[in-house]
């Protein structure tokens, strides 16, 4: 449905986007991850034909944003990073305007209003003005008008900013009930939402793609190998070499705390099983053994440490460092 | 409802919800009716004088109460136009709803053709208004209507271009303030550049000069003379300042 290819925004100088190139299927949820700065919403502004790219090209349900902005325009649900409302309207009257603005008119307008105002939940304030509402409520005025017209594709830019933790998880699982009938593009900073609702991820930096791939993927492919965090009670002097003694097992890290060892294994091996059993077997009070996943969060920062010119190798440490203190 | 209706509706809505069209509305026509009562005071005060010299008096309305009156809306309506019209684009812009609307399947042409049309029906309902004057006066007095028509023609047309070159200034800027400013000047440009066409005197270039001014066309249309001329200068003018706001919002996709 969103093909991009070699994408360059130039704002004199500065490049903002550095040919940036990904592509989104029919029914696919895709995340932009970035610090701030990064080119999302300037990837978004290209999308939605409220920019042109300076180079490349940007091609939506088919038609492409430069040559055929209107088509491209009809099929979009665009929430900008600030809900684009007219705070002296009442929220009917501004989707109203919205749903006429896209040709929506007479039984289907009046259809379309109210199958959003329930969807979202704007039910009591529908006849309010939208200056007088909250924060939580004009987002969720913003993602109804990006609705309203039922677009094929949505574009939402940090959808759930502002929004208390219960809309929160109405609005993910909103997002992903529209997945598979509808391809959402979603920005966001918030990781786990990423992972919750996604099921690609683009992370992007300094206007450029640094990695893309599902959440699982990503974690499993910057993991060098498996660790194993373990607490004992009653750790014996030679427990640290009896473990690194363990096939399998390539290094034996103890952090400050008493009883607390960090265990680097082969990758594709799980060695906890054995790990247990050899704790039990001598006696040391096992209290605690996990395995330690990389986060989506560590993955982001690894990247976008990556991206500020840390040597690959400082990087490969810093992942060290992100499972536990050595 | 086409989109230009909604554009339409929608301002129109915006309009009548904040205070500015009713307090402009109530300054413009308190200062219309005070100078419309100060001339026919005047006029009275010279048809007495007359009257004490002659003997009998034939009191001219259309010469000492409407030409200047409409000589005088010119200077109300270049105060007053631009505060209607400087919220227009700057709001949107301010208040970030303006990529919404670029991102609307509708064309360019089309937000400026609304806006424009919009804030054209607030200036039409206030003109209509005034028209109450004229009425009343006819009740008591006989005058000749078609000089007041056509002046009312020159004031429409006055209103639009005004209006227009308002809304290009809106285009320009985020800031309310600044976009009132930037017409009025362009505005008093326009007026004074009459007077430079005078200094020039009649040279081509002198002519050319005061062709771009308003004040000669707008001063035909008042004394009851309606020019093709003119009114291709007012129509010419009118889109000319509507392609240009168009040019400038759309630039502002570039930026």
């Amino acid at each position: 449905m969103i093909e991009v290819q070699q994408i360059t925004k130039r704002y004199g100088q500065h490049t903002a986007l550095d040919r940036i190139s990904f592509s989104v299927a029919k029914g696919e949820v895709l995340a932009f991850l970035g610090p701030n700065g990064a080119g999302k919403t300037t990837t978004m502004r290209i999308l939605t034909c409220f920019m042109p790219a300076t180079e490349g090209i940007a091609r939506v349900a088919g038609f492409d944003c430069a040559d055929q902005p209107m088509e491209v325009k009809r099929r979009i649900g665009y929430l900008p990073e600030t809900p684009p409302v007219y705070q002296e309207l009442t929220v009917t009257e501004y989707l109203q305007f919205v749903g006429r603005l896209r040709g929506l008119s007479g039984k289907v307008l009046i259809a379309s209003i109210r199958r959003e105002v329930e969807r979202l939940g704007l039910g009591t304030v529908q006849h309010r003005l939208i200056g007088n509402l909250s924060r939580g409520y004009r987002q969720r005025v913003g993602l109804a008008q990006a609705l309203l017209h039922d677009p094929p594709i949505l574009i939402l830019d940090e959808p759930t900013v502002g929004l208390d933790p219960k809309q929160i998880i109405e609005i993910r699982e909103l997002i992903k009930n529209l997945a598979g009938s509808h391809s959402v593009i979603l920005s966001t900073h918030i990781l786990p939402e990423a992972t919750a609702v996604c099921q690609r991820v683009v992370i992007i930096s300094g206007g450029r793609i640094v990695a893309e791939d599902t959440p699982e993927q990503l974690s499993a492919r910057l993991r060098q190998s498996e660790k194993i965090s373990l607490t004992l009670k009653s750790p014996a002097v030679d427990t640290g070499s009896r473990l690194k003694g363990m096939s399998g097992v390539q290094n034996v890290f103890t952090s400050g705390a008493p009883g607390v060892f960090l265990l680097e294994c082969e990758l594709g091996r799980d060695v906890r099983e054995e790990v247990a059993r050899v704790a039990v077997t001598n006696g040391w009070g096992l209290l605690e053994l996990k395995a330690i996943s990389m986060t989506l969060e560590d993955v982001f920062l690894q990247l976008t440490r990556h991206e500020e010119g840390l040597a690959p190798d400082s990087v490969a440490a810093s992942v060290e460092s992100t499972g536990q203190p050595v | 409802m086409t989109p230009v209706q909604a554009i339409i509706a929608k301002e129109l809505r915006s309009y009548f919800v904040s205070p500015v069209v009713y307090v402009v509305g109530a300054v413009f026509l308190l200062i219309v009716g005070l100078l419309a009562y100060l001339y026919l005071v005047f006029a009275g005060a010279q048809a007495i004088q007359l009257m004490q010299v002659q003997g009998s008096a034939q009191l001219n309305l259309n010469d000492l109460v409407f030409r200047n009156l409409f000589a005088s809306m010119r200077f109300i309506l270049l105060i007053i136009l631009p505060i209607l019209t400087m919220r227009l684009f700057a709001e949107e812009r301010k208040l970030r709803t303006f990529e919404f609307l670029l991102t609307s399947p509708i064309g360019i042409n089309e937000i400026v053709a609304g806006k424009f049309m919009s804030v054209f029906l607030v200036f039409l309902s206030l003109l209509g208004l005034t028209g109450l004057m004229p009425l009343m006066l006819a009740l008591f007095s006989d005058f000749d209507w078609y000089p007041v028509l056509t002046g009312y023609l020159g004031l429409v047309l006055l209103g639009a271009l005004f209006l227009s070159v308002g809304v290009l200034a809106s285009a320009l800027t985020e800031n309310q303030i600044v976009a009132a400013f930037v017409s009025i000047g362009l505005l008093l440009v326009l007026w004074l550049l009459s007077g430079l066409g005078a200094l020039l005197g009649d040279t081509v270039i002198g002519q050319a000069v005061s062709y771009l001014s308003f004040m000669e066309h707008y001063d035909h249309l008042v004394r009851g003379l309606v020019d093709t001329k003119d009114l291709v200068y007012f129509f010419s003018s009118l889109a000319l300042m509507l392609f240009l706001s168009h040019r400038v919002v759309d630039s502002a996709r570039w930026k």
